[in-house]
């Protein structure tokens, strides 16, 4: 026999041996991004739309009072940029999700899944590979945002890391439960629509709460329950620097409950198995 | 370790069933069941791969292969049975168990987007081998495939078989003791069939490697092999090819598949 074939690796897996496999799925991921141009410009694109043109349109139809976290008048492009910022990240959570029901019927996923390191980690690292991309988008956005006189102090560039990081993971782990339960991919675009503008629409991103309380009671509570809005109030309050408690345990507990909602529905003695086989096969 | 010459059409008792014997062999399935719905696709299915032997699994389209392959790889759970590779059991050491297996899909699992070399290292990281190591493997693994002077194309501009050859080398990147193709030769020429044929035998020859090929083509399959025949998710003959059709009494492996399986001969999916 060959000694090419190693026969006597210690059992388990050393922390370099979990780091590399994160640094690959991380790699992969950037790479996809690079080679998609056509995503980034259009995950730019949406928000800039919104920023240039639905802002500067409403600034003077819509009045914002005096918001914690701001502690003056602020102009509506400065209000609604955090939750553009949000956007930016939903968007991409359900486009890493989508990404995964077409690599599952493509069969690239199959890659991932027969890694021997722990189902949960692999997808963990797949969460924490889209997150990455969408924070590198944010970072754009703001960019070129700050050009149109968004100018948040500079510490809540730094300060909006963790809430964008927080963020991105719970709107992750919600895309990835939600492609777990999808078998094909034209199912997926009825579910963007019944989840990415209800979330939006229905959150703090456009209009502050208390604005909609005084329009619909009803669409108030719905807003005060929708996870969207605690992480566009949790990344509003992290670029001034500031921490929204509750929105902070809203995002934190969302993450934890979808990301082990989808690490449930990954587990092949669990949610695959009710699966049946791919297209043409058996 | 050599296979029991038995073929039984409706026994899957297959096999002595004793511990040591299932430790050692490279893949052993017992009793394996599993249904989708009301539709079983997979009905106490039992046989063993032994390490270093190339075994034919021989099936028709809709025999229940990839479904077998899905469970043995863990896409799928396992509803009923056991299955061990070198001894550890999927359900209990899945890591130990998917270290030691490299797998092919029927269909392409590629990243199109990447390079022939992106798709490797991609894949050694998946198994937690440093950046530096992955070269050298994939180096060594693309020269064997004669993939050496595609080391940077993107994955698409790759032929078919160019494609399937790139899928053997990812496979063996983490050095597995067990390589299951399932279907690995479908739809491509019959040139291209035979190389990457012939690179599989050659691993079980050069490199010791089993080796569970999943097929419907009775011309992928010599006497010597190993054979196992699965028909509508059971189990009808487990021993070497010349053992089976002789025990069919049969003038070759068609007759014998024929027979066992009640269908016609040269029926589609059968032939190359």
């Amino acid at each position: 026999m060959s000694a090419v074939i190693a026969h006597d690796r210690p059992a388990g897996f050393s922390f370099a041996q979990y780091l590399t496999c994160m640094n690959g799925i991380v790699w992969r991921e950037g790479l996809r991004f690079v080679h998609q141009r056509e995503r980034f410009i259009s995950a730019l694109v949406r928000p800039l739309v919104w920023l240039f043109i639905f802002a500067a349109g409403f600034r003077q139809v819509l009045g914002i009072s005096i918001i914690p976290p701001y502690e003056t008048y602020i102009l509506y492009e400065v209000y609604i940029t955090p939750g553009l910022m949000a956007m930016i990240q939903l968007f991409n959570g359900m486009q890493s999700s989508l990404s995964m029901v077409y690599d599952r019927e493509m069969g690239n996923m199959r890659t991932l899944l027969v890694s021997p390191l722990p189902r949960w980690y692999l997808l963990f690292c797949k969460l924490l590979a889209g997150t990455a991309v969408s924070i590198l988008q944010v970072y754009a956005f703001l960019l070129i945002a700050w050009f149109w006189e968004i100018e948040p102090p500079p510490i809540g560039y730094l300060t909006v890391l963790p809430a964008l990081a927080l963020s991105g993971l719970m709107l992750g782990s919600l895309g990835m439960l939600i492609s777990s339960g999808i078998r094909q991919l034209e199912n997926f675009a009825g579910v963007m629509n019944f989840v990415i503008f209800p979330m939006f629409f229905a959150s703090s991103a456009l209009y502050p709460l208390w604005r909609v309380q005084e329009g619909s009671p009803v669409l108030y509570y719905l807003c005060l329950f929708n996870p969207f809005t605690h992480a566009v109030e949790l990344i509003r309050f992290a670029l001034y620097g500031k921490m929204n408690w509750v929105s902070l345990a809203v995002v934190g507990g969302c993450t934890a409950v979808f990301m082990v909602g989808a690490m449930f529905a990954y587990d092949p003695s669990r949610g695959l198995i009710r699966r049946g086989p791919a297209g043409g096969e058996t | 370790m050599r296979k029991p010459d038995i073929s039984i059409a409706g026994d899957n008792a297959i096999g002595p069933n004793d511990p040591a014997h299932l430790d050692a062999a490279a893949l052993a399935i017992q009793s394996v069941s599993h249904s989708y719905g009301p539709r079983k696709a997979l009905d106490s299915v039992s046989f063993t791969v032994a390490a270093g032997s190339f075994t034919a699994l021989l099936g028709l389209n809709g025999a229940g292969k990839s479904t077998l392959f899905s469970i043995v790889t863990r896409l799928f759970g396992i509803q009923a049975g056991h299955i061990r590779i070198f001894g550890h059991d999927i359900q209990h050491e899945p890591g130990e168990a998917l270290r030691c297996m490299g797998v092919v899909f029927q269909p392409r699992t590629l990243d199109l987007d990447l390079s022939v070399t992106q798709n490797l290292l991609y894949h050694a990281a998946l198994h937690g081998i440093n950046r530096r190591e992955a070269r050298r493997r994939s180096d060594e693994a693309l020269s064997r495939m004669g993939l050496a002077d595609r080391l940077g194309s993107k994955v698409r501009d790759l032929s078919g078989g160019q494609m399937r050859r790139l899928e053997i080398a990812r496979a063996l990147m983490h050095r597995p003791r067990l390589l299951l193709l399932d279907e690995a030769t479908v739809g491509l020429d019959v040139k291209a069939r035979a190389e990457i044929l012939g690179h599989v035998r050659e691993l079980v020859l050069e490199q010791g490697i089993g080796v569970l090929w999943a097929t419907h083509l009775f011309d992928e399959i010599v006497p010597s092999d190993d054979l196992v025949i699965l028909h509508k998710g059971r189990i009808l003959a487990d021993g070497k090819v010349a053992f089976i059709v002789a025990k069919a009494s049969a003038r070759d492996l068609n007759s014998a598949f024929a027979q066992l399986t009640g269908t016609g001969l040269g029926s589609e999916g059968t032939g190359p």
